[in-house]
């Protein structure tokens, strides 16, 4: 049986290169996925995977340097300034630092007023004030902080401001990047109930990038993995924390602290992580993972590996797969 | 009815907002002295013809009875040598230094900060190029020289020095505008505003200008300083105010000529100059302390 | 004969206040904890409750003004650092607490060498002061680098801090706490601007070197997971005070206070099972704290007496105490 799934974003073989004086950086190499509507697609890695950078190609602030970001039917592969004013209003962004995402210098009225002012959406200044109220109350943030500026409020607080401006213009698409690292349990657990809850409420997708696997258990419903700019597996959430394929899928799994001893069995034991990793200027060659991969071969050495399609869903790109 | 209450907490806001800046301000007691003689200044050069002892002498005057005479308890800081009270000259020549310098960043400040805002956010493309190459050349010519040469070129008078001073101040206004804007195009805030679609002048001017007030208004107020300074000097090389035009540095420069006998009309002035520019320096980092270190 | 180990670190009543604009933060509300010789203890807190005022305070590197110490000991070994003079402190710093900072990036000097700093710390905390040789100290400096496993350790003498990766540094910064044969090591969230795999090898290489030296170890975090597989006791802290302190299976089996259990439930699982609730309100504002405990604004079991009076600790157990007055008939 058929069942028709809205795609709401497709990423075929997206590339982003960087010129830098140390070299070219392929921050982004080549990665496809794509994202259901309703859903939250989560994507893990470290430093210099180059999650970030797909979020950042993806709403716009860079250009692909090769590869087609499709939005329902539409072709956005362009930066921001030569997309349509109205894909501005669909696709949004929440970064991962609320200190350095909202600007210190305007009230949070101004920061929430300024995308109602640019689409038009409320009609004259008392509608506005109406409409930031009301995404004010929507974050659970009493409604005068409107007179504050971001230096006055704690972290959450301002990760909660960063969320409400996300969602003034009604967006379908929210890219999340790493939206709580920087904050405390406690808020964190807070705000991603509340992004929950929008989920269903507003009908958004969510793109959700952390390197938390813990809380990508609880929030994402498929989970990707990248590593020096290429996915290494795809796969959907319990299948991937279950039965994680890639050699760094389960070195990364078996690295995260943990709280109960349940979680401890659900660890793959054999694998400690050693090394560090390489800088994105300096791609090993072959397969990007060999010089710390515990299950290196020869051919690991040479050339890069495909994704192959292990079970329904599931997707890995390794050569102890490819057979 | 709403809209009333909503106004009225903005406004307790703000009002808490400018107590935060007075505490920031008055910790470092320096500061406040300037404040205080500046205020001083000010107070004095709007109420010259009004406070000083003889305001005739401001002007065309000569009275050879009382030339030349000491410091007494009629002329505090003594006459020169056409009898004109020098303490009422210095008030009145305050008048024109701060106008030198009201006027100066009134030109350089608008101008020089625009060019910077387009020359930074458009890092890297032939706006930037031209703009800050154009900015080079000015600040590669020796100020003073620059000055001298316009003034000598047109007609001398307190009206080309402010012209001149001008011409050779607005390059360090687009130099740090330029250094802010540059680095704050990268900031996520920025991005974010980009994204969403905000236009141009939304982001130069209601995104990235507001984080460049603080270098801004600390510059402006040491500028004035250094613009009365110049102005004096170009007034002492006689390329100024021209006479009987009482303004501080013509007063050194005439009085030069009487030292070390008459040194009253010549050390006053001088004197007067310094203070303002000090006061203004300490002014001006009380304004960064104020301005500067945000929150803990 | 009964002997009673003494405690290495005891902090009695520590309060901190900071003068600010519009007031007094009044940030430790008397601190009560203590480290045995050898023992490894966990300071669990979310930001902004103290924690690392805490230790700036053992260390005495507090900004005095506009920081206070009105009432409160740190005893050392017995002694009080509060009252130390400077030569008895610096003693202190160099040969017998260290600490190991947040941000390795920060604590590196980027102007130096790797080498000169580290010679410079081989230096102070050599017992025979400034006549040690040269050769002495690179060697020395080069040996503590390979107990951190830092490959190619002549090489890492000559490097800038700049040109080393995060994991790097904070190995470099960990090998400058070794180099004296201290009793306390004190790490602030080391590994928190880390990739995960890398702050696995810096915790594992912490416990290492901790059981092999018998140095004492504060780790600090603010979260739970981390201090799980390496502490013998953790001390649980909101805004200014101890709630909860136990032995690390006795508080992740039976959380006590309910802001550790509202830690625990946050925390998001692998084993998944959705997101718990979260604490309803805030971090309190220091500067009017509330009244009693401090956390009973967010309680969802405050009594009237937690608004009156502040609880102090209960002890519900084998070296298990909650300061909640749940718990003051605890048998």
């Amino acid at each position: 049986m058929i069942t028709l799934v809205n795609i709401i974003l497709n990423i075929g073989q997206l590339k982003k290169y960087f010129v830098t004086r140390q070299g070219i950086v392929k921050a982004v190499d080549g990665i496809s996925f794509f994202v259901e509507e309703g859903e939250t697609f989560g994507l893990v890695g470290e430093s210099g995977s180059g999650k970030s950078t797909v979020a950042y190609t993806v709403v716009g602030m860079y250009r692909p340097t090769e590869g087609k970001i499709i939005y329902r039917r539409e072709d956005i592969s362009r930066e921001s300034k030569n997309r349509s004013h109205t894909m501005k209003k669909e696709i949004q962004i929440v970064f991962q630092d609320p200190g350095t995402s909202l600007n210190p210098t305007r009230s949070i009225k101004q920061i929430l007023e300024m995308p109602l002012k640019v689409h038009n959406i409320s009609k004259n200044h008392k509608d506005r004030i109406a409409k930031i109220k009301e995404l004010l109350e929507m974050v659970q943030l009493p409604v005068d902080y409107m007179y504050k500026y971001p230096s006055m409020i704690g972290g959450g607080e301002k990760q909660m401001v960063a969320i409400a401006r996300a969602l003034t213009t009604n967006p379908s698409l929210v890219l999340l990047d790493e939206p709580t690292s920087a904050l405390d349990v406690s808020v964190q657990a807070k705000i991603i109930n509340m992004l929950i809850q929008f989920q269903k409420k507003f009908k958004l997708s969510y793109l959700f990038i952390t390197h938390d696997l813990s809380l990508m258990r609880n929030v994402a419903s498929r989970v990707a993995i990248m590593y020096l700019g290429k996915i290494c597996e795809i796969a959907s959430s319990s299948d991937f924390f279950k039965n994680p394929l890639h050699p760094y899928t389960q070195m990364l799994l078996s690295s995260i602290p943990v709280i109960s001893d349940e979680e401890e069995e659900l660890k793959p034991k054999k694998i400690m992580s050693t090394g560090e990793i390489p800088s994105p200027v300096d791609v090993p060659s072959g397969c990007s993972f060999h010089l710390r991969c515990p299950k290196k071969m020869d051919i690991c050495f040479c050339e890069d590996p495909i994704m192959v399609e292990v079970s329904e869903g599931h997707t890995v790109r390794c050569h102890l797969y490819t057979k | 009815m709403q809209k009333g209450s909503s106004g009225q907490r903005e406004l307790s806001k703000r009002w808490e907002n400018i107590r935060r800046n007075w505490y920031k301000f008055s910790r470092n007691s320096l500061s406040i002295i300037g404040l205080v003689v500046v205020c001083i200044i000010v107070f004095v050069a709007i109420f010259a013809p009004y406070i000083s002892p003889h305001p005739e002498s401001a002007g065309k005057f000569i009275n050879f009875y009382e030339a030349s005479q000491c410091p007494s308890l009629v002329h505090l800081c003594g006459t020169d040598v056409f009898g004109r009270d020098v303490l009422t000259r210095i008030f009145f020549g305050y008048r024109f230094s701060l106008m030198m310098g009201i006027v100066v960043l009134s030109l350089v400040v608008p101008v020089g900060v625009v060019l910077g805002l387009i020359a930074g956010y458009y890092r890297d493309s032939w706006l930037d190029t031209v703009i800050m190459r154009v900015t080079d050349i000015f600040v590669a010519v020796p100020p003073l020289i620059l000055a001298l040469a316009v003034c000598s070129v047109l007609t001398p008078g307190i009206f080309h020095a402010m012209m001149a001073v001008s011409l050779m101040w607005w390059p360090w206004y687009t130099r740090m505008v330029y250094g802010v804007a540059s680095s704050l195009k990268g900031e996520f805030f920025v991005q974010a505003a980009e994204v969403t679609g905000a236009s141009r002048t939304h982001i130069l001017f209601r995104e990235i200008l507001p984080n460049c007030i603080a270098p801004i208004f600390t510059k402006m107020s040491l500028d004035m300083g250094w613009v009365i300074l110049i102005g004096a000097s170009l007034s002492f090389v006689g390329l100024g105010a021209q006479p009987p035009t009482a303004d501080l540095g013509s007063m050194v420069a005439d009085g030069s000529k009487y030292l070390p006998d008459q040194w009253w009309i010549a050390v006053f002035p001088a004197f007067a100059i310094m203070l303002i520019v000090l006061a203004f320096n300490l002014l001006g980092d009380g304004i960064r302390d104020m301005l500067g270190a945000e929150g803990e | 004969m009964n002997f009673m180990p003494k405690p290495l670190l005891e902090i009695k009543d520590l309060h901190v206040w900071f003068k600010v604009f519009g007031g007094i933060l009044k940030v430790l509300d008397g601190v009560n904890f203590i480290v045995w010789p050898g023992e490894k203890v966990g300071l669990v807190g979310e930001m902004g409750c103290g924690k690392t005022t805490t230790m700036k305070a053992i260390m005495r590197i507090l900004p005095i003004p506009p920081a206070m110490v009105p009432k409160g000991e740190i005893l050392f070994k017995g002694k009080d650092i509060l009252q130390m003079g400077q030569t008895e402190l610096q003693q202190i710093r160099r040969r017998e607490i260290s600490m190991i900072f947040q941000d390795p990036t920060a604590a590196l000097n980027p102007v130096f060498t790797i080498g000169t700093q580290l010679q410079d710390a081989v230096r102070f905390a050599e017992k025979s002061g400034r006549n040690t040789e040269k050769e002495d100290i690179r060697t020395r400096a080069i040996q503590v680098l390979k107990e951190v496993s830092l490959p190619d350790a002549e090489r890492v003498l000559q490097n800038y801090s700049l040109q080393l990766s995060g994991g790097m540094r904070q190995r470099v910064c960990i090998s400058m706490a070794l180099v004296s044969t201290n009793e306390l090591l004190i790490a602030d969230e080391p590994g928190t601007s880390l990739d995960v795999t890398i702050k696995d090898q810096i915790l594992r290489l912490l416990r290492e070197l901790a059981e092999k030296r018998s140095t004492s170890i504060i780790l600090i975090s603010h979260a739970l997971g981390a201090v799980r597989g390496m502490t013998d006791r953790i001390y649980v802290m909101y805004a200014g005070s101890m709630v909860e302190v136990a032995k690390t299976k006795d508080l992740f089996a039976h959380p006590l206070h309910p802001y550790s259990q509202g830690l625990l439930t946050a925390t998001p699982r692998l084993t998944g099972g959705g997101i718990g609730e979260g604490i309803d309100g805030h971090i309190p504002e220091y500067i009017s704290p509330p009244t009693g405990c401090r956390f009973h604004p967010r309680c969802k079991q405050a009594m009237p007496i937690c608004k009156d009076k502040k609880p102090p600790f209960f002890k519900v157990g084998e070296n298990h105490e909650v300061a909640c007055f749940l718990f003051q008939n605890y048998r």
